[in-house]
């Protein structure tokens, strides 16, 4: 199995690609069934030979194969097996082979399940899926080949980052790929759609799973990163708003307005250009993360090995992908508001302003993260913006959003009763000053905290009482079908989220202390003890661990062992100790000895008490589950071809289930 | 036209982009802009690394440029950049001043037989408290001072010949054009 192989398996995927993404257009074009039938065999091919490229490389990894570049940077051997697996993607050439490996699992799926799509339809989305991993595996195979070789071999390799030598770290990557690559498939439905000019109904409800799904797996990925830069970079944050982070965050904003835009177009018809837009921005932002990131345009902690030329590579695809997509919309998207028409006051409208919401927020990101650029550009100098005016623009953006939560789902299409609504209004709003004032009693009067639970009483109780609604007047069997459930879940999980968010923020207590062994420190109600520091060795490190135990009124609590690790390669890393809790976590992190030459004696110490912190990500995983049960919803599947004989009967049926 | 827009937006977005890498191959990304540039030197008065009762002030060096360069025997990009200085330094036309940064002053005499000086004259600072003045982030960093104290360039990291051909020497030269 010698690297090379890969390489080669690597310009093979590329031949495919291009078999791929350019046979079966000219097919629909032409109407050769022939060159339409070459989609799904050059997917699997593709796929096949990408497989064995990533496996070889893992297999470099796992037999320590040094005399390959890559795996020679990003691992030693006294790396764990499992993490020289992680260190795969632990860089940049290993994360765009990860990159490029889920494209391919996401287009095998859509090939295997889109056999009862219309051919010509079809084999549109799935060439456009091969244009993508066309300008992939050529960005991969031009400017970041993983299996070049170093010669003479090192008897050793460097190291992975130990920053990423963390179980949130493994997972985080492939998670948020999932869900970025995802988005193509929404993607190139849309584009298919407009090559096609059938802007029908029918492809949105097919588009829909794989929306919620994509966006579901990006919101897993966004939660694990954040868990691991709460539990790994020692300052108990949990999102900083670093420009990696955004890029993230932009495509999880686009991708939620366009799960819910996806839901007004298949029921009502209406808002067809705008959900066709909006699946172009979401694929595009995940792209446009990627060009962050790999480009080097913004320095930022996370960015990888930057090179202009890749840059330049990555700009010039996005601009070919983007700009071409844009520009075919400008061309092809539907003249006329199609659909049917609503008032006012209607779930469309309480939508809409979500929706818009979600747009204009990723556009602040958007702004905010490249406010750096624009200075240089301005030449005002490289200015960033940073956490004040994200946390104040963000919140500002999502209260309408909250406001309008419990109601989207008691108003109907079209036309909302207004009666309902106002006793709907009422109940949640007594529920939410009712439990803000009992919380005023425990958290001392901090508005930030009362604001929160008040918030999340007024989502909470109004999907709870939307629930029992359909419990009191749908039959049994029928009350909650998936897509309903998974709503219900996901709309639960911002409550949840809104509630952590606001506590921890505003009851959090942080105190940085310098304790000799045997001092307590008292924090919230809690008695933390130092009990002094001493070496330990784990596989590949070895560290300074502190034990600190913590006690509440004299009953033992946890005792917390946090550590100051120090990798083959000299690198440094903190790792904090959590005590997690449903109401609170007790976090304390390691920082230097007051004494270089004793580790035995007084360490300076960083202790906090955060309340209600692991609600956060709670709520994140609950939005998560909901995209996920929403994509299993029965009416989703294909049972028969729809063609475009018979749109009025879809519209029909449609009704009855709306 | 409305249709038009996001297209017309993103491209605006890929001229902005595009302007980023041009501005990111023009200038280093990681150089910081020292807030010491064209300002007077700080103060230092810092023992010789081979005659540690001597000592050497800014005044001692005043009427004549000079290139700090601040080096170590544990910095191993120092190493990198020694051969550079060792074939550079005489076509400089300027004195070398090598600044000993926290270092054990027998490592650094080893380290200097064994690579050679290009230095005039080396000063020891073990603890490292003048060099918080310079504003020194490690080694290497050199500083251009001219006769008058002033720091006229500073570079940080090792200097390629790349650098000496387009930064120092120009800047060494501009030197020599403001004296008559």
């Amino acid at each position: 199995m010698t690297p090379e192989l890969g390489q080669l398996a690597l310009i093979l995927a590329l031949l495919l690609a291009l078999a791929q993404g350019v046979l079966p257009l000219i097919g629909a074009w032409r109407g050769n069934r022939a060159l339409m039938a070459v989609a799904r065999p050059a997917a699997t091919g593709q796929a096949v030979f990408v497989a064995i490229a990533f496996g070889i490389l893992v297999w470099a990894f796992l037999r320590f194969d040094f005399s390959v570049q890559y795996v020679a940077d990003n691992s030693n051997l006294e790396l764990p097996w499992y993490y020289r697996i992680a260190a795969v993607w632990g860089a940049h050439e290993g994360s765009l082979l990860l990159w490029i490996l889920i494209l391919n699992v996401w287009t095998v799926a859509l090939a295997a399940f889109s056999q009862k799509l219309p051919e010509v339809f079809a084999s549109r989305v799935l060439a456009v899926m091969g244009l993508v991993a066309v300008g992939f595996l050529a960005f991969i195979i031009f400017t970041s080949n993983p299996f070049g070789r170093l010669l003479p071999m090192p008897g050793d390799g460097a190291d992975l980052n130990p920053v990423l030598q963390d179980p949130g770290m493994t997972f985080h990557p492939p998670m948020l790929y999932m869900g970025y690559v995802g988005f193509s498939v929404a993607f190139a439905f849309s584009i298919a759609a407009l090559l096609g000019g059938e802007l029908e109904q029918a492809w949105v409800r097919w588009a829909r799973p794989w929306t919620n799904v994509a966006w579901a797996f990006l919101t897993c990925g966004i939660v694990a990163g954040s868990w691991w830069a709460y539990a790994e970079l020692g300052w108990g944050g949990w999102w900083f708003w670093d420009p990696v982070e955004n890029a993230s965050f932009m495509p999880w904003l686009v991708g939620l307005a366009l799960i819910h835009a996806q839901a007004i177009t298949e029921k009502r018809g209406s808002l067809r250009a705008w959900t066709i837009l909006l699946s172009i921005f979401a694929f595009s932002l995940s792209l446009l993360g990627t060009f962050l990131v790999r480009s080097g345009v913004l320095t930022s902690v996370h960015a990888f090995a930057s090179d202009p030329r890749r840059g330049v590579f990555i700009l010039a695809f996005l601009t070919i992908i983007v700009g071409g997509s844009l520009l075919l919309y400008a061309l092809r998207a539907p003249k006329v508001a199609a659909g049917k028409p609503f008032n006012l006051l209607s779930r469309e409208t309480a939508m809409l302003i979500g929706n818009l919401m979600f747009a204009v927020a990723a556009a602040m990101v958007l702004l905010g993260t490249l406010f750096p650029l624009i200075g240089d550009a301005l030449h005002m100098g490289r200015i960033s913006v940073g956490p004040p005016y994200f946390g104040f623009l963000f919140p500002l953006l999502m209260l309408p959003v909250v406001l309008l939560l419990p109601f989207g789902p008691f108003l109907r299409w079209g036309k909302g009763d207004a009666g309902m609504l106002k006793s709907m209004l009422l109940r949640v709003t007594i529920a939410a000053l009712a439990c803000a004032i009992v919380a005023a009693f425990f958290v001392d009067g901090h508005m930030k905290a009362i604001v929160g639970v008040a918030a999340a009483v007024w989502i909470g109780v109004g999907v709870l009482l939307y629930a029992y609604k359909r419990w009191r007047e749908v039959p049994s069997g029928r009350r909650y079908p998936a897509e309903m459930a998974g709503m219900l879940l996901a709309h639960f999980g911002v409550a949840v989220f809104v509630v952590g968010v606001l506590l921890s923020e505003s009851l959090s207590v942080t105190s940085d202390v310098r304790m000799a062994p045997g001092q307590t420190q008292h924090i919230g109600s809690y008695d933390f003890r130092f009990d002094g520091a001493h070496r330990t060795t784990g596989p590949n490190w070895r560290a300074d661990q502190g034990v600190v135990t913590v006690t509440r009124d004299g009953k033992d609590i946890a005792v917390m062992h946090p550590q100051k690790r120090t990798y083959p390669r000299g690198q440094v890393q903190t790792e904090s100790a959590v005590d997690a809790g449903i109401t609170r976590d007790l976090y304390v992190a390691l920082g230097e000895p007051m004494d270089a030459g004793n580790i035995a004696g007084a360490w300076s110490l960083r202790l906090y008490y955060k309340p209600f912190v692991r609600w956060i990500w709670a709520g994140g995983l609950l939005m998560m589950l909901g995209g996920f049960v929403c994509a299993a919803d029965k009416r989703f599947r294909l049972k028969r071809t729809v063609t475009r004989a018979e749109p009025a009967i879809e519209t029909r049926l449609q009704e009855t289930r709306a | 036209m409305s249709r038009l827009l996001p297209f017309i937006g993103f491209m605006l977005l890929a001229g902005l982009f595009g302007f980023g890498i041009w501005w990111n191959t023009q200038h280093d990304p990681n150089a910081i802009p020292t807030p010491l540039l064209n300002k007077p030197a700080p103060a230092f008065d810092l023992p010789k690394l081979y005659e540690p009762t001597q000592t050497v002030s800014k005044a001692d060096l005043l009427g004549k440029p000079y290139l700090l360069n601040v080096f170590a025997s544990w910095c191993i990009e120092c190493g990198v950049e020694h051969p550079v200085l060792e074939a550079e330094g005489p076509t400089l036309g300027v004195q070398l001043v090598g600044y000993n940064y926290k270092d054990v002053p027998a490592d650094a005499k080893r380290w200097l037989a064994q690579h050679g000086s290009p230095y005039a004259v080396v000063i020891a600072d073990e603890p490292g408290h003048t060099a918080i003045d310079f504003g020194v982030y490690g080694a290497p960093e050199s500083f251009l001072i001219d006769a008058q104290g002033v720091i006229r360039y500073k570079h940080i990291g090792p200097l390629t010949p790349e650098v000496v051909a387009k930064e120092l020497k120009p800047a060494i030269a501009a030197l020599r054009k403001e004296k008559p």
